[in-house]
């Protein structure tokens, strides 16, 4: 916590920055003065009960939420009303969510091509070309032809991650990616993140996963009614959690 | 019933029941499941005995094809009097164009079938240029129709006939769709002005009946207008058909795009993907495709519609039914021409209906395993 206090971090360090950040649903503060670093390459897990802004706050990160007070600053960009900004940020941080969000109408090939061809102006082959690659890497590029629908939950989440990668983003943000998965499938796609984590992506990650993120994590990040409880490595945050409200959390979801 | 059993996992997959399938298992389920389904089909039968044979008969086989007058066709048969459609049937076609130029009616509609298949279908060799020839195609026609440039001009009064039907629907279908894309979009807006100048527009057409419009078009605007300046009451017509078609455009659009689940929004935005192309590649096509049902009701309201234009004196199929019957020598046979009318109207539409299921099924990516 001692670094999200320092006065003057060099936003340019790190990959995001969250200073003083607050965040209103009309009259419900759903964001109470966040504060936190993110360097490069490092990977967090955000947990929480549901209601707890968890969501939210990295929602906050690429600009789907608008935040109403205090800084997020994204890979040297601070997110202001200035859209020019935020399409600079959106083209570097690649989003997964809970339930895919492919585009139904468009082959899978094509949900890849899409943002490359339309957003960094990439010719159509080349884009291809790097859609097979990281298709690959999800190991199903035999699917490439199919549409969304007629592939299995885990299938299409590993699209989805195949699709934001394709944008070469410097951070990824995953909202819940395995929430929506049968059990069998978590795992095809909790593998995809590990080794994406291996290769040195920035990660913020909000999920249940506690298996992932003893594995897999830098830092926990436990939050609670719209703050941020409590933040440690993973070793020190799963065995000797300090606040009541996280002992709390953490027997109740590793009860089972 | 002798179950075979099977070893777990071993089980293989076998044929449904014979009951289930084949022709008797299909009446059984169609036709014969409930008493009442037995009473329906009994008197479905009976209906279709009566009916079937009188119609056959007044329509094809008691029916005169040739004759001068109304007592010529009498003389010969009992059923209908084809001769008197046969008679009149370039001035269905064409109302009253002028006779040495009505090869320009012909051309154009030759044309406007080269322009529509490339819209129509994907599949179609060259289909880049023909979609361009398809943008292309309202101006040659409207040259080709009104002449001007080196041909002869003609007044759109001389303007009739399925042509006339044509020329509105065409048009009207062709505008409404684009105009209705961007009132729809324009209702969602977050830009206060755009938002209330669409929502005013759409309800204001929506309040007011179509007959409304066509009589503001045809007296009213002159009011309005300076003196001096007049423009034509087809053109007056057509922009008001397609406003009128357009508003009821943009709330059926406007019912796909709320269907359209927000996280389709959020990727597009989470991508980087600008308004407009978010909604052209993304948002539009799943929205227009969840619409088309509805979209294609539109343009064949919009299609029969076009018959209320004889109110104000244009002569569509309809209104030239009405001033053929008031000739002496074909008296009363109104039947032959509505029946004529309603047959035309009925194959255009269907037709469109047909092409809106085809696309549904092409369109169909979803559970398509």
């Amino acid at each position: 916590m001692n670094e999200a206090t320092n006065p003057n971090p060099s936003s340019e360090d790190y990959a995001v920055v969250i200073r003083d950040m607050h965040k209103w649903y009309g009259q419900f503060h759903v964001l109470k003065d966040i504060n936190l670093l993110v360097t490069r390459g490092e990977k967090i897990v955000v947990c929480g009960p549901s209601g707890s802004g968890k969501s939210t706050m990295i929602r906050c990160i690429n600009r789907l939420e608008e935040h109403q007070q205090g800084h997020i600053i994204v890979d040297g960009t601070e997110l202001t009303n200035d859209l020019k900004n935020i399409e600079v940020v959106r083209r570097e941080v690649g989003m997964v969510f809970q339930h895919f969000n492919l585009f139904p109408h468009l082959t899978v090939l094509e949900n890849c091509t899409l943002a490359p061809i339309w957003v960094r102006k990439m010719p159509k082959l080349e884009a291809e070309g790097i859609a097979m690659q990281y298709l690959e890497r999800v190991k199903i590029p035999d699917q490439a032809n199919k549409y969304p629908g007629q592939l299995s939950g885990g299938q299409q989440q590993r699209v989805a991650i195949a699709r934001s990668l394709c944008m070469k983003p410097r951070i990824m943000l995953f909202d819940e990616p395995t929430s929506a998965l049968d059990p069998e499938m978590i795992k095809e796609v909790l593998d995809v993140m590990i080794e994406l984590a291996n290769e040195g992506m920035t990660m913020l990650c909000v999920t249940h996963e506690m298996g992932f993120a003893k594995t897999v994590a830098d830092r926990v990040i436990f939050m609670d009614g719209g703050e941020i409880i409590e933040e440690n490595n993973p070793a020190e945050f799963f065995e000797n959690a300090q606040h009541e409200r996280t002992k709390l959390f953490l027997s109740q979801i590793l009860e089972h | 019933m002798s179950e075979k059993t099977y070893t777990p996992g071993e089980h293989p997959d076998l044929p449904p029941p014979a009951n289930l399938i084949g022709p008797v298992a299909w009446i059984r389920k169609n036709l014969l499941s409930t008493p009442t389904n037995i009473v329906m089909t009994v008197l479905a039968i009976w209906f279709l005995y009566e009916v079937v044979p009188a119609a056959v008969n007044w329509l094809f086989l008691d029916a005169a094809f040739t004759g001068e007058n109304r007592d010529d066709c009498r003389a010969q048969a009992s059923g209908a009097c084809w001769a008197f459609i046969s008679e009149r049937m370039k001035l269905f076609t064409y109302g009253f164009y002028p006779i040495e130029e009505r090869w320009r009616v012909n051309i154009s509609f030759l044309l406007l079938i080269a322009a529509i298949v490339p819209v129509l279908f994907d599949k179609v060799p060259f289909r880049k240029f023909g979609l361009y020839f398809s943008c292309a195609f309202p101006f040659i026609a409207a040259w080709l129709l009104l002449g001007g440039y080196g041909l002869t001009p003609v007044e759109t009064d001389k303007f009739g006939g399925f042509m006339l039907t044509l020329v509105i629907g065409v048009t009207g279908i062709a505008f409404s769709l684009p105009i209705g894309i961007l009132l729809a979009l324009g209702r969602q807006s977050q830009l206060p002005i755009i938002r209330v100048f669409s929502v005013s527009f759409i309800e204001f057409i929506r309040g007011v009946p179509l007959i409304t419009l066509l009589f503001v078009a045809s007296t009213m605007l002159n009011y309005f207008l300076p003196a001096g300046v007049t423009f034509d009451l087809l053109l007056r017509v057509l922009i008001m058909v397609t406003l009128f078609a357009s508003a009821y455009m943009a709330e059926v659009i406007r019912g796909g795009l709320q269907a359209i689940p927000k996280g389709q929004f959020e990727a597009a935005d989470a991508m980087g993907l600008k308004y407009w192309p978010a909604m052209r590649l993304i948002v539009l096509p799943q929205a227009l495709k969840i619409s088309i049902p509805s979209i294609v009701n539109t343009f064949i309201g919009l299609y029969k519609d076009t018959t209320l234009v004889i109110i104000i004196g244009l002569l569509d199929p309809l209104g030239i039914g009405r001033a053929s019957l008031a000739d002496t020598k074909w008296t009363g046979l109104s039947n032959e021409v509505y029946l004529f009318v309603a047959i035309f109207f009925f194959i255009s539409c269907f037709g469109m209906a047909r092409y809106s299921l085809y696309l549904e099924n092409k369109l169909q990516t979803d559970h398509k395993r």
